[in-house]
């Protein structure tokens, strides 16, 4: 690792700073579904940063924000105008903005760097790698020139946030019923644009205009993904764009080393916007609550857990039937009858067989004890759904059977006492086969449901 | 002046090389942006344009590994197909299998995909033979760098683009109007859909030297959405689209050939910009000049029917009428009924002298035609809709103007009228009823 104490630590605060600034406005965007506006101004405000250049004729003036604020603003007017005046799609009429927008930027900058000292590559890339160099003293201390201004876009959109939490949060979510309630919704989104816009400016030296969009929405995306409450959302974006972006540093100085080529590093800006994305790759995967592995072992649980009640019901039939069951018949029959398939069903038999519901004699498998009383309970649900479907749904008595076997494993000891009592304690469903009866719960069966 | 003539004209060969080039880019651009603009996909294209970049690198990597030089340009296009496509694919991916809804999904692509671009490029720009790869003018582009084998084969994909979208035209056409129902009806709307991604990939693809891109966004929607304000047909829509698309390309590598510093994209970009303005302001189908002024004509035609029925029911038509009782008839101020008074004078509808306003014959024709239109109304509403009668003035105020002559006549039939004046079912009093 090629770690140099006075550039690379301040160039992983820079970058945290510029995550958390852009968070706040990061998880209002997306939760507004505004994600692409962000991109769209973070695209708009290059032609403000560009006059604001030209006016002031230095880096670090307000009128770069002003210029670059009032860009941004216009950008989002100008899209709502051709929405609704335009009657164009509302991702076209974007797209006709901002990209317009970045042009006339485009071809400012071009026209300003002969006069003042700006590199069109910075405003797009960002320079964090420079900013080290690019020292001011702020209070006997010597710091990078964008830190002052990270921090107070940071400490402004904190502010902002706090005091308009409740409204926000309304407009993020309920948009008609925040104006029915008096909110000015319209309002909000302007405070968002101007939130968004300003910190567009703040981060475009450190990571570029055209990354600030993964600052704001990948984060963002990430802690949605691994929280469904607005506060928890919020602070893990902060954590998760802080994580990025120190990833991102470490990255571009370290990856380039890993291969047989003689580059020591690579752009800090991209490697950014890499590493949060790989963030979000891991919470799309593995995210507890939303994530792709969890929900599928879920998914798996719950199929096994059916198709094992399912391998239950089918040996309390076949002992009411007399027949005898092997191993390898019943799985046969599972995959044949049920929507388990071969994979379903062989470790659906595994669960039995673990959790001692059955006895094994050589290839025969029969019901043990505690077996025999969950496939009781199982049936007597489905044949007191039978009952119930056919005396209260009026369904047809061979309609009933395929309902039933859903329904069945939903089904707990209220419900069937509740079942009973409406189907006036029948003990025959419509098959004509007997109901098993109510068995006094055994103390040990609180594991399951 | 000289030279611009001259490029204008096309007397170079260069020029006219770049310029046949990007015109043709141009019309598939437009062709195929009208379709996604349709689809409601047209943001797609960004991501697809901003994906392209690491495609471009690692083929670029790919290739020097392999033993070349890593320019070759068709390596660097397909590399640049590829990622594009897999970039539009994730942003499915990510729709179908999370919560995110599609514009999270394109924010992320996008920038994450440009990211990995640009750390690739950060490496590539570092390496001994990677310097100046050329990788660098694909984000900007650089028409007056085109050459000739370049142009020609951006002229063939383009044709290739055009004859797609001719041949599936009616496959398109439903997909982009009806999804449902061409999925009813046995389309394979996914295969459909992949199809046109690939279009726009294509075209953005072929596009990236020319226009770069972060800007070959503006090519696939900004003539798309200017022909939307010259015709509501698709055909229409796709022809106008591409002229615009060729148009704005002509000027802008004219104008680029002139000021060769400028990023030639940009320009490309901005004169669409100023079609699309004036498409905006003077279309004929939805521009906002002609908005406003069905809304003004409307406004007018209202204007003077509520006029000629206020001096019909305040007269009868039998005698003259003073302004002031007029305005006493609705909320109206004196001025808008001065105003509306000399209108109606100039269409010689009434006459007006000192003692008041009096209707012409012609006049009056038309003022007992509306106050019929609005009694019929008020009668149906009463006997059909079971409205009090002193409730339905407002409601047959609101309808009387566009009332057509077959809609009178349904009325005439259900309310058993004959061609007479019915007598109004509530007491004419104007404001204070």
């Amino acid at each position: 690792m090629n770690w140099m104490w006075g550039v690379d630590d301040w160039i992983i605060i820079l970058g945290v700073l510029a995550a958390l600034a852009c968070a706040i406005p990061g998880t209002f965007l997306l939760l507004r579904g505004m994600s692409m506006m962000g991109d769209a101004i973070s695209h708009a405000v290059l032609p403000g940063i560009a006059i604001g250049f030209l006016i002031s004729g230095s880096r670090d003036s307000v009128w770069m924000f002003v210029g670059a604020a009032v860009a941004g603003i216009m950008a989002a007017i100008l899209t709502q105008f051709l929405h609704r005046v335009g009657r164009l799609d509302r991702g076209a009429s974007m797209g006709v903005v901002f990209t317009t927008f970045f042009a006339l930027g485009l071809i400012l900058i071009v026209y300003t760097a002969d006069h003042v000292e700006l590199d069109p590559e910075c405003v797009l890339y960002g320079a964090i790698e420079l900013a080290p160099i690019d020292l001011v003293t702020i209070a006997g201390m010597e710091v990078p020139r964008s830190m002052p201004v990270l921090i107070l876009i940071g400490i402004l959109n904190l502010i902002v946030m706090l005091l308009l939490y409740k409204e926000f949060k309304i407009c993020s979510f309920d948009p008609a019923m925040a104006s029915a309630s008096g909110i000015n919704v319209q309002l909000m989104n302007q405070i968002l644009m101007i939130m968004t816009a300003a910190t567009c400016v703040a981060c475009f030296e450190v990571v570029g205009s055209i990354l600030v969009v993964a600052l704001l929405v990948v984060p963002a995306a990430t802690a949605r993904l691994l929280s469904d409450r607005l506060h928890v959302v919020l602070i893990l974006s902060l954590v998760v764009g802080s994580i990025g972006a120190a990833l991102g540093h470490l990255a571009a100085i370290n990856i380039p080393g890993w291969f047989p080529i003689d580059v020591p590093d690579t752009s800090t800006a991209g490697m950014i916007a890499v590493m949060t994305g790989f963030i979000f790759l891991l919470a799309w995967v593995f995210s507890p609550i939303h994530g792709l592995i969890p929900r599928g072992c879920h998914r798996l649980q719950l199929k096994v857990r059916i198709a094992s009640e399912d391998a239950l019901g089918l040996f309390y039939r076949s002992a009411e039937n007399q027949q005898e069951m092997t191993h390898g018949k019943i799985r046969e029959v599972l995959v044949d009858m049920t929507d388990a398939n071969v994979w379903i069903t062989w470790l659906a038999m595994r669960q039995v067989r673990r959790k001692g519901l059955v006895v094994i004699d050589g290839d025969r498998w029969a019901l043990s004890q505690e077996g025999h009383r969950r496939a009781s309970e199982l049936i007597r649900s489905h044949r007191l759904w039978e009952v119930w479907l056919w005396q209260h749904a009026d369904l047809a008595a061979d309609h009933v059977h395929g309902q039933a076997m859903r329904l069945e494993h939903i089904t707990d000891q209220g419900m069937r006492d509740e079942l009973a009592a409406q189907t006036d304690a029948s003990d025959v469903d419509p098959h004509g086969r007997r109901i098993p009866s109510v068995e006094p719960p055994m103390e040990s069966d609180s594991d399951e449901d | 002046m000289d030279e611009f003539l001259r490029v204008l004209l096309l007397q170079e060969y260069n020029t006219r090389l770049v310029v046949i080039g990007t015109v043709l880019l141009g019309i598939a651009c437009g062709t195929v942006g009208s379709l996604l603009l349709l689809r409601r996909r047209a943001l797609v294209g960004d991501v697809i344009s901003h994906a392209t970049l690491p495609g471009v690198a690692i083929a670029f990597v790919v290739m020097l590994l392999l033993g070349g030089t890593g320019r070759w340009s068709p390596g660097l296009l397909l590399g640049a197909g590829c990622a594009g496509l897999m970039g539009a694919g994730l942003v499915l991916l990510i729709r179908r299998t999370t919560l995110l809804k599609d514009d999270a999904a394109m924010a992320i692509v996008l920038s994450t995909t440009f990211g990995l671009g640009i750390a690739f490029l950060g490496v590539i720009q570092d390496l001994p033979s990677g310097n100046q790869a050329g990788l660098d003018s694909i984000i900007f582009g650089k028409t007056a760098s085109m050459i000739r084998s370049e142009a020609i084969g951006i002229g063939i994909a383009a044709i290739v683009i055009l004859f797609t979208c001719v041949f599936l035209y009616k496959e398109f056409r439903l997909l982009c109007f009806d999804e449902n129902y061409a999925g009813s009806q046995g389309w394979p709307v996914l295969v459909l859909d992949i199809t046109l991604l690939t279009l726009g990939t294509a075209v953005t693809v072929i596009g990236l030297r020319a226009v770069g891109l972060i800007l070959i966004l503006a090519m696939l929607v900004i003539p798309a959405s200017a022909a939307r304000y010259w015709t509501d047909r698709l055909v229409w829509m796709m022809v106008t689209a591409a002229g615009l698309g060729a148009f704005s390309a002509w000027i802008g590598v004219t104008i680029s050939a002139l000021v060769p510093r400028m990023p030639a994209g940009a320009i490309i970009v901005l004169s669409a910009s100023g079609v699309f303005l004036l498409s905006l302001l003077l279309g004929t189908r939805r521009g906002v000049l002609i908005q406003l002024w069905h809304v003004y004509a409307l406004k007018r035609r209202v204007g003077k029917q509520h006029l000629l029925r206020a001096i019909w029911e305040c007269s009868e038509g039998q005698r003259r009428v003073r302004p002031d009782e007029l305005l006493k008839r609705r909320s109206w101020s004196s001025r808008s009924v001065d105003r509306l008074l000399r209108a109606s004078r100039r269409r010689q509808e009434i006459i007006m002298d000192s003692a008041g306003v009096m209707l012409t014959d012609a006049g009056a024709v038309e003022a007992r035609q509306i106050v019929r239109n609005h009694r019929l109304w008020e009668l149906f509403l009463i006997k059909h809709a079971d409205i009090a009668p002193n409730h339905v003035d407002r409601d047959a105020d609101a309808i009387e103007h566009v009332l057509g002559n077959e809609m009178v006549a349904e009325l005439e039939a259900a309310l058993r009228q004959d061609e007479s004046l019915p007598t109004s079912p509530h007491a004419i009093g104007g404001l204070q009823s």
